[in-house]
């Protein structure tokens, strides 16, 4: 099945809040080479004014991969995982991550357009936090190749 | 620890430089850490039956490697407001020959430049080029600081 137009203007929305561990920051932290103090001991944290260890930058797109899947995997939306690469990827922060968080998030499909021989796929993820204030927004470009039919 | 002050910064100074190993654990502990278990990050048979020349990295796992040592230089995590890039080539990272699969098999090099600077209202752009071997594989990289 083609990748369907028509989910263009649709949204998703994880389930239920994802509540950030110091133990995932840390993990995360580790897995990306961000070595600073703040990610992994919560008293450098709050000598730089954070509540908690602080995620590293990239850290939201645990959530918002979370968050895309709903789309990618409906059944309805006609993506072939296997055939996604990754085109491009924006974060635009209101402010960092830190262990304690509660987020939300909510997948928008801005865009589901056929380019060349592929599908181009644009989502933009918002995420917030316990007091529904904004935190940062993940925008992806994924691409479907060979299937731009 | 010590804060950047953009005010010292010109346009066109390269900032940080770094090369970045990575290796087939690299990928399994970002696979881990981040949630994405995609096959291609991680099994040789099934990333070259979708197509690929093998397994690759991450883009996002390139995306993360690049701006640590960025965000190290600046000082404040909260400074970063705004990080975007494309993935323009793959990187390839085959299981090592022998020994642990924590040896690297891939490097990414990375250049940090100012792109553009505001000292009086403190904000600045940092555009980054990131290669393996003569190869872009990130490219229009920005990263925008604010404080």
């Amino acid at each position: 099945m083609p990748v369907n137009t028509d989910k263009q203007g649709t949204s998703y929305s994880l389930p239920r809040p994802y509540e950030v561990s110091r133990e995932a920051v840390a993990e995360f932290a580790l897995a990306t080479n961000a070595k600073a103090d703040y990610h992994f001991d919560t008293e450098a944290a709050t000598a730089l004014g954070y509540h908690d260890v602080v995620a590293p930058t990239t850290f939201a797109v645990i959530i918002a991969q979370k968050s895309e899947a709903a789309y990618i995997s409906d059944p309805e939306s006609g993506v072939d995982f296997s055939k996604v690469v990754h085109g491009s990827e924006q974060f635009s922060i209101t402010r960092p991550i830190v262990a304690g968080d509660s987020l939300d998030a909510t997948t928008h499909v801005d865009g589901v357009r056929a380019s060349g021989g592929n599908a181009m796929i644009t989502t933009r993820t918002e995420i917030t936090d316990a007091a529904e204030q904004p935190v940062v927004t993940v925008s992806s470009t994924i691409v479907v190749r060979g299937d731009g039919e | 620890m010590s804060v950047t002050d953009f005010s010292q910064l010109t346009i066109g100074d390269t900032v940080v430089e770094a090369e970045i190993p990575l290796s087939r654990a690299s990928l399994v502990d970002y696979a881990g850490a981040s949630g994405d278990h995609n096959p291609i990050h991680w099994s040789e048979r099934f990333a070259t039956e979708v197509g690929l020349e093998g397994v690759i990295a991450h883009g996002m796992l390139s995306m993360a490697v690049v701006i640590a040592p960025i965000v190290e230089w600046i000082g404040d995590p909260g400074a970063i407001v705004d990080y975007r890039t494309r993935f323009s080539a793959p990187v390839l990272v085959p299981d090592a020959e022998s020994g642990t699969p924590a040896t690297p098999t891939a490097t990414l090099s990375m250049t940090a430049v100012v792109g553009a600077v505001d000292g009086a209202v403190g904000t600045a752009r940092i555009d980054v080029t990131v290669k393996s071997g003569d190869q872009d594989v990130l490219s229009r990289t920005q990263i925008r600081v604010s404080r």
